[in-house]
């Protein structure tokens, strides 16, 4: 359930209603039918209020969802989904980059390589973290993973949640472009299914960076696009205040990257959001993955790296004058 | 050197540079040498004084390395589409034709097939002038076109970058355009021809991290500005100064990230050196 200290201001009324329910509950303790039936009737209430106010959620709505502290984060979802997950560490070159998280492990019965950016929820594993923002060496970390599931013929899942790549003096001297570059053009060509799953943000090339895949996947409330809305406000209006117009005009939402044709499909998230019910929101992206990945694992390795070519190739728009 | 650079260039549009105030004199931004403009021009554009390379215009960058200054363009004929209908203080179309208007080019590259000292290549030149020489979908499909018609036709690909990065008004587009461009640079790999990167100032951000850093050799110009993030979103991040010479040239080089600095005037020979190295026939 949520955290009531954090509480977006549009999720105000539901957790209103609930905590409303929850008292009468108390009070009630089973007694009295007339108190039951208000109760379900609040109850119908409060769902009907939930589904209009996510049915009508403002794009920057969706990006605060994407943030919210309480979202399932990819270590949320290797534990839902997969079955001895055994963490591996290092980039073999220079350090290991706790921003994200790699590793064989059992998904639906099959051995597979997670790897997947990961957030912390307080202020130590925040930092410890790196708030989810990948170093060069996070970048070769993932791509030593890729290699090591390529070699053992293991399919790889990729879980992508980062504000961006860190833009430091570190992750400059270290080369974080050529890191990013690297990974995109070996991703484009390894010989194994990759399955992508956006779970909450996709900034920029630090998502891109582990972003090259067969399929697609984005839950309903993440967001991914070339820039933060706070980047693109500064840009374009000096003012970062000015994210949620920057939101509205990057068209980042799933819904939007869909029509897009840049994602394959949208994964819808539990009545309001998936940081109210992590398993349920796992079960639901975990349905999706089963299927894709059986449908990947079925082509030939020729197939497969022609069709991820050409999924790339095709992405833009313009026309001849 | 000086020769190509005076030669004319037949079929294409020629533009200002625009980098050099009018009068007589300018003022090297690196180390304020006052330089007489007329010896600038002769100088390729670059301070005697302390190397640094004004930008020159992609119309002179083809004279200065392609043979006769001639590029026979492909692809000059793609307009920019607007998916997002994006609008700030412009609308994104509007921004596009006034790009267009000053600089008489379809979008920030030049490409198609060129010579260098009679070797074939494929290349493509990126124009700062155009929006910062941003990538967005024509970006990234003339740069697509450029390396699968050096696959096509198993010859040596040249890229001269210069560029801001991805194209904001495009959004999640122009950064699909870095995994397009790098993807099919993973195909060009299979017919064991050279890709030489030449890297301008500046060349940062979704250029540098896709195709600018893919070059079997990457060489740049002096003092270009060469790196990942903005320099004050760094400076904001870690709530200091930046030490000096940060994300230049020579830092790269430094830190392992670039082949070679190489002067424009050696640049036409250097790239043709490399390419007979690495090209076989």
């Amino acid at each position: 359930m949520a955290n009531p200290t954090v509480v977006l201001e549009f999720e105000k009324p539901i957790v209103e209603l609930e905590k409303k329910i929850l008292e009468m509950r108390e009070f009630a303790q089973g007694e009295s039918i007339e108190l039951t039936r208000e109760i379900e009737s609040l109850e119908r209430k409060l769902d009907k209020l939930t589904r209009e106010i996510y049915s009508g959620l403002s794009r920057w709505q969706r990006v605060q969802l994407a943030r919210h502290p309480r979202r399932p984060y990819t270590l949320d979802y290797i534990e839902h989904l997969t079955e001895g997950f055994v963490e591996l560490h290092g980039d073999r070159g220079f350090a290991d980059d706790k921003a994200v998280v790699c590793g064989p492990a059992f998904f639906r019965g099959r051995k597979v390589m997670i790897i997947g950016q990961q957030k912390g929820r307080d202020t130590k594993t925040k930092l410890y973290r790196n708030f989810g923002m990948m170093h060069p060496e996070g970048y070769r970390k993932a791509l030593r993973m890729m290699k090591l599931a390529e070699k053992f013929d293991l399919p790889v899942l990729i879980f992508i949640d980062t504000p961006g790549a860190f833009p430091g003096l570190g992750a400059e001297e270290r080369g974080q472009a050529e890191a990013i570059a690297k990974n995109i053009k070996e991703m484009a060509r390894l010989r194994v299914p990759i399955v992508i799953s956006i779970i909450g943000e996709g900034a920029s090339g630090g998502a891109l960076g582990i972003g090259v895949g067969d399929v697609i996947l984005m839950m309903e409330n993440s967001w991914y696009s070339v820039i933060s809305p706070e980047g693109c406000a500064a840009i374009l209006w000096r003012d970062s205040a000015k994210a949620p117009d920057a939101a509205e005009a990057l068209r980042l939402a799933s819904g939007d990257l869909l029509q897009l044709n840049v994602i394959d499909s949208i994964v819808p998230e539990p009545s309001g959001g998936a940081h109210r019910d992590h398993k349920g929101a796992a079960e639901t992206l975990g349905a999706a993955i089963e299927e894709v990945l059986g449908s990947l694992l079925g082509l030939s390795t020729e197939d497969l790296l022609q069709r991820r070519l050409e999924k790339f190739r095709n992405m833009g728009v313009f026309y001849h004058a | 050197m000086v020769e190509w650079f005076h030669k004319s260039t037949e079929g294409l549009i020629s533009q200002t540079k625009k980098d050099i105030p009018e009068g007589l004199w300018t003022k090297c931004p690196e180390c304020g040498e006052v330089i007489y403009i007329k010896a600038l021009e002769k100088n390729l554009n670059t301070c005697g004084q302390c190397n640094y390379h004004f930008k020159l215009a992609s119309t002179e960058y083809i004279r200065l390395i392609l043979d006769d200054g001639k590029l026979e363009t492909y692809d000059t004929g793609l307009i920019s589409g607007d998916p997002l209908e994006f609008k700030d203080s412009k609308k994104y179309p509007d921004r596009i034709r006034m790009a267009q208007k000053s600089t008489g080019q379809n979008d920030a590259v030049l490409s198609g097939i060129g010579r260098i000292e009679g070797k074939e290549i494929s290349f493509a030149i990126m124009d700062f002038s155009f929006i910062g020489g941003s990538m967005g979908s024509v970006v990234g499909e003339m740069i697509a076109r450029t390396i699968e018609r050096a696959t096509m036709r198993r010859i040596p690909l040249v890229i001269v970058s210069c560029s801001g990065g991805a194209r904001m008004q495009e959004g999640i587009l122009s950064l699909m355009q870095m995994a397009k461009t790098s993807a099919l640079l993973a195909r060009f790999d299979e017919v064991h021809k050279p890709f030489i990167s030449v890297l301008t100032n500046p060349t940062t951000a979704g250029v540098m991290a896709s195709y600018a850093s893919l070059g079997d050799v990457i060489v740049a110009e002096p003092k270009a500005l060469l790196g990942f993030a903005g320099k004050r979103v760094i400076q904001q991040t870690i709530g200091a100064e930046l030490p000096p010479g940060f994300q230049s040239s020579e830092f790269f080089l430094e830190h392992g990230f670039l082949d070679k600095i190489v002067h424009r005037r050696d640049l036409k020979g250097t790239i043709s050196v490399l390419i007979d190295y690495f090209n076989q026939s």
